[in-house]
């Protein structure tokens, strides 16, 4: 699998680390909310198709980043920063919680 | 002159002899054998004993789908298991042996099993041994009392338990075209993509390019189609921007057009070239990947198709034509189609006598009937083998009349005399690697084979036998075609080639089996026969791939190379169903076996990264025996002479608390947070507050995970006020960073905070016990060192030896102790000033041992308590935890479970008997061999403390904390280690830190 890092271009999946499903939504520091708590902690998604996920280019700049991958034929329709993106809607887009 | 070897012809170096040896008996070969040839050459029939029934078996093929002559090749002490003999090229001190036989080839006593026949059909294993229990030897319980036995009776070869020393590589290549298999087709497509400049990778999995080129005797553009071959990869090798890869396997056809490949670089070889790794995995990205790997010939199913001297008809041929080996002197062949005649045509031309051709085809071509004319051969049509006759080497065979179109036998049998009889049932296009790209096949009833379809996008292209394009003239015409679209170019091929080569259809009869009494072999490898799949299909099995599974068909290490196409023809005869409509199996990678070693690559072994500290070479010239930690390498001890590992660190550690010791402290995390909102952002991540810490101050702290447990722990110290030195567990320092890394980059981007991996930078010692500040104030310069220039957790800067250090107050051993931090560079020369100065004091240098047992004695936690399924409250630090504020981890922690009193909490344990504890033994409360109590925990850490003169541990105990006090037992029944302890709090020595705080 190649992933296009935004700093570093097409890196083999090799230098990147998955680091879990993009979907989830970590409540506010402060918040009481268990369940939003449960579900951001244990809930994951787990589609046959477009995935929303974040990886972080651990092998090469770091950086974080958000991409759809669809989950069964590898597919990596888009990749961009992480970072920023926290709540963007663009991550409901595809295979997210509506 | 060997028995079987031939006067002149083939493409070994006659002038060359090699010697090896085969179950011990010595043999000789030339240059350019494999272990088959040259065994075959001398005289050499029988190779193994079948899987299952343990019969005689000797070569089918010639190449890398070789089912039957697998051998063990031994190079010292490791061994290396199942690897086909067509495969091991011979060189000088060889040493291989045959498999699954006892206690020789040749006398096998299991060879029993033959009789007993009908005990081993399909599914033997399922139906005796996963049945219910009923009595003491029934289902199971009968498999666990039979396994044994059973083991050693069936399989394949032995593993060694010899570590292996080879040395293993890995390589990344990119290429624009990547051409796989070197026959007319490969060679043509990547000659005609280096001709259009394109980047081009052509891998081969035989020693030699030229794949069929080299055998079939055809002539190619007016050259023997070999010195075509030879002069092709001359001009290719001519090019810079081509690689050609001998002795290398594309295994794996993975996302991204990336193909895994293994080369076997020094296998072939007496003794390795320096440096050269045993074998190179190499990924390979290609943009464009051309199929030309061949085609396998398949064997036909009759009884007795397995007996030694049976083989394909191509592998005699190009065992003659390549290694000038005859496999027989009087050889029959059996063929449902045309390709046997040019086998045929080759041997008689290599001084064979050809007794007969049986054809089950009732009419044959002019063309057929005048090669079997030059051959000198009987045509015998319309009849079929029914039966073979020999023990461990062919004698005859027997032929019937045979209806092609019922299958039907009829008339008297009939012997002929051969010692060598050369089957073809036709071809299979070797499709695996598209199917592994996700390519369906599709049957084509013509030539009766799977080919691959039509590539939909420009992903992979096919070339030649691949496609079923079976003649050399279309492979060399396809692969043309290919390498130029590959390549992106548009022009039209060159002119068609100039073939000559011996005619022939390429369908062939739709003949898989012939019906007559005895065990036809269908899977060679695990002994499956005909009777075999329609059994399972008489019990219900309808799919292939439940079929697989309950007759094994195709598990083998050969993964049914041979057996595929004829053992789906069976099962659809069986069903009463068209062949496409069983439809076939996905291949999977890898293609064939891959070493495990070249998977680990330089992960393992002598290419394994090692993380040295500043001081290293120091600790080894001073007496230190090194402990490898994950990469670290850390001092264990510094033993004198005679001492034990436990006198050594008792010693130690007994000197730092009387006087003084120091420790290397280099490995220790070490993460610069810094930026305006740095203290905002440590107490997100940490339990208690940072952001108040005042400049020139340390502190411990303890960061928890999302869910609420408790992840890591260290000190952080506040440099300035944008600017903190955190420091981490040794073991956890790249998870920590990760961590951190996440929630500034995905979660609080709007903090303005960089994070920066430092641990390589700064060098660390320990030096701690009452003489500790005196040494400091005896070496450092440019700051005091006493109580209220440097009280605890205080930070200074000074110098030692002419070198700005970094000292910091604070204690893991308990004593008054102090991290002095300098530049990675001079951290040898730091160190060797603090050792100089405590000279007069009694300082000693300490290993990992003394470390562990100074903390284990002051209750500290590391990796070992923090497990991931502990929280802050079961290790007692809920008093880092701050109300205040939210952190990570802070709304997990209070959940039900992770608060419950019945938890494992951490306490300490005093060995009532006095002797050692170990790890990982249980806490029980009764001791009661015959009743055995459920575990109430276990010892994390232990050691003998000499402060205390008694064996101690820490451990993790249900409801810890309560049983202060009482008494418990460990329960250690693996290293028979049982006897009363009590439980006591974790702080064995002196818990209000009188000590340190000084
Ligand atoms: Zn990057």
């Amino acid at each position: 699998m190649l992933i296009t890092c935004p700093y570093c271009g097409p890196r083999d999946v090799i230098e990147f680390t998955y680091q879990g499903d993009g979907n989830r939504e970590r409540p506010q520091p402060a918040s009481q909310d268990l369940d939003a708590w449960n579900a951001y902690v244990y809930d994951r998604l787990n589609p046959a198709g477009d995935h929303n996920e974040i990886w972080q280019h651990s092998g090469g700049c770091r950086t974080h980043l958000r991409m759809v991958r669809n989950t069964v034929t590898h597919e990596i329709s888009s990749t961009g920063f992480a970072r920023g993106d926290h709540n963007a809607a663009a991550r409901h887009k595809a295979g997210g919680k509506s | 002159m060997s028995p079987r070897r031939t006067e002149t012809g083939g493409r070994i170096d006659r002038l060359r002899t090699i010697r090896f040896t085969f179950d011990g008996a010595p043999y000789t070969g030339h240059a350019g054998d494999t272990l088959a040839s040259a065994l075959l050459a001398n005289g050499v029939t029988l190779f193994g004993r079948s899987f299952k029934y343990h019969r005689p078996r000797g070569l089918l093929s010639a190449g890398v789908e070789e089912p039957n002559a697998l051998v063990t090749v031994l190079r010292g002490e490791v061994r290396e298991p199942n690897i086909a003999a067509t495969m091991v090229e011979i060189y000088d001190g060889l040493v291989a042996v045959s498999q699954n036989r006892f206690p020789s080839l040749a006398w096998d006593v299991n060879a029993v099993n033959q009789l007993g026949g009908k005990i081993l059909a399909a599914g033997f294993y399922y139906k005796t041994f996963m049945g219910p229990v009923f009595g003491p030897l029934k289902g199971t319980r009968f498999w666990m009392f039979c396994e044994h036995f059973i083991r050693r009776a069936a399989g394949l070869g032995k593993a060694g338990i010899a570590a292996d020393t080879s040395r293993y590589e890995r390589m990344n290549a990119f290429c624009d075209v990547l051409v796989v298999g070197s026959g007319p087709a490969g060679l043509s497509a990547a000659k005609a993509a280096a001709d259009q400049g394109a980047r081009v990778i052509m891998t081969e999995l035989e020693p030699r390019f030229g794949g069929s080129a080299n055998w079939s005797g055809e002539t190619i553009d007016g050259a023997p189609a070999a010195d075509w071959a030879a002069r092709t990869v001359t001009q290719l090798e001519g090019h810079d921007t081509v690689r050609l890869l001998p002795r290398t396997t594309a295994w794996g056809y993975y996302d991204g057009n990336t193909i895994a490949a293994l080369e076997r670089v020094t296998d072939h070889k007496e003794t390795p070239g320096k440096g050269e790794p045993r074998h190179r995995y190499w990924a390979i990205r290609a943009k464009t990947v051309v199929l030309a790997t061949g085609s396998f010939e398949r064997p036909l199913v009759f009884p007795g198709n397995d007996r030694p001297g049976v083989m394909l008809a191509h592998a005699g041929e190009r065992y003659a034509n390549d290694y000038g080996v005859l496999p027989g002197d009087r050889i029959a062949l059996f063929t449902n189609n045309d390709s046997a005649y040019r086998s045929a045509l080759a041997l008689k031309k290599a001084g064979a006598a050809i007794v007969a051709i049986v054809d089950v085809r009732p009419e044959l071509s002019a063309e057929m009937r005048s090669l079997a004319t030059e051959a000198e051969a009987e045509i015998v049509s319309g009849h079929a083998v029914v039966a073979t006759e020999g023990g461990k080497a062919l004698s005859g065979l027997k032929v019937q009349r045979f209806d092609m179109n019922s299958g039907t036998l009829s008339g008297d049998a009939r012997s002929i005399h051969a010692n060598c009889l050369l089957m073809s049932g036709g071809w299979s296009p070797t499709i695996h690697l598209a199917s592994q790209a996700g390519a369906r096949a599709e049957w084509n009833a013509d030539r009766q084979a799977f080919l691959p379809p039509k590539p939909t996008q420009q992903q992979w292209i096919g070339a030649g036998a691949f496609n079923g394009s079976f003649s050399t003239v279309e492979a060399i015409t396809e692969g043309r075609a290919a390498g130029l679209s590959a390549a992106g170019a548009t022009g039209a091929p060159a002119a068609v080639p100039d073939v000559e080569a011996t005619p022939g259809n390429p369908d062939p009869a739709p003949v898989f089996e012939i019906k007559a009494k005895g065990k036809s072999f269908v899977d060679f490898q695990h002994d499956v026969t005909a009777e075999d799949v329609r059994l399972a299909h008489r019990e219900g099995f309808v799919s292939v791939e439940h079929l697989k599974r309950y007759t094994t068909l195709g598990m083998a290490t050969d993964q049914g190379k041979n057996s595929n196409v004829p053992g789906l023809a069976i099962m659809a005869e069986a069903l009463g169903k068209p062949i496409p409509e069983v439809g076939t199996t996905r291949f999977r990678p890898p293609y064939s076996a891959v070493s495990i070693g070249s998977l680990a690559a330089e992960r393992f072994g002598d290419l394994k990264p090692e993380r040295l500290t500043p001081m290293h070479d120091w600790h080894l010239a001073n007496g230190a025996t090194m402990y490898s930690a994950g990469l670290w390498f850390r001092p264990m001890i510094y033993g004198l002479a005679g001492e034990t590992i436990e006198q050594a660190y008792v010693r130690e550690a007994r000197a730092t608390r009387e006087s003084a010791g120091i420790v290397d402290v280099s490995t220790l995390g070490k993460i610069a947070v810094q930026g305006p909102d740095a203290g905002e952002f440590l107490d997100r991540v940490y339990t208690n507050m940072f952001s108040t810490l005042a400049v020139g101050k340390a502190r411990y702290g303890l960061m928890l995970r999302e869910d609420g447990l408790a992840f890591d722990d260290g000190t952080t110290w506040r440099l300035g006020e944008q600017d903190f030195l955190m420091t981490t567990t040794t073991a956890n320092t790249g998870k920590v960073m990760q961590h951190l890394e996440y929630f500034l980059d995905v979660i609080w981007p709007e903090l303005k905070v960089t994070v920066t991996s430092v641990t390589d930078e700064w060098a660390g010692a320990a030096i701690g016990g009452p003489k500790a500040r005196a040494i400091l104030a005896a070496c450092v310069t440019g700051t005091a060192v006493d109580n209220t220039a440097l009280p605890f957790m205080g930070i200074v800067r000074g110098q030692i030896a002419g070198v700005p250090v970094m000292i910091c107050r604070l204690s893991f051993s308990g004593e008054m102790a102090f991290e002095v931090y300098s530049g990675a560079g001079y951290g040898t020369h730091v160190w060797e000033a603090l050792v100089e100065a405590g000279k007069p004091f009694g300082l000693v240098t300490y290993g990992l041992e003394a470390l562990g047992t100074m903390r284990i004695e002051k209750g500290h936690v590391t990796g070992a308590e923090i497990d991931g399924r502990t929280t802050a409250r079961d290790l007692h630090l809920d008093w880092m935890l701050s109300k205040k504020k939210p952190f990570i981890g802070s709304a997990m922690m209070d959940r039900e479970g992770l608060i419950a009193p019945e938890r494992l909490q951490l306490v300490g344990l005093v060995s009532l008997d006095n002797r050692p504890l170990n790890g990982g033994a249980h806490i029980v409360e009764e001791l009661d061999a015959a009743n055995p109590h459920d575990s109430i925990g276990h010892i994390t850490a232990c050691c003998y403390s000499p402060a205390l003169g008694k064996h101690i541990a820490l451990a993790l105990v249900e409801g810890g904390k309560a049983r202060h006090g009482t008494r418990a037992f460990v329960s250690d029944p693996l290293r028979k280690r049982f006897g009363p302890v009590e439980i006591v709090s974790n702080h064995f020595y002196d818990p209000d830190g009188s000590r340190m705080h000084g």
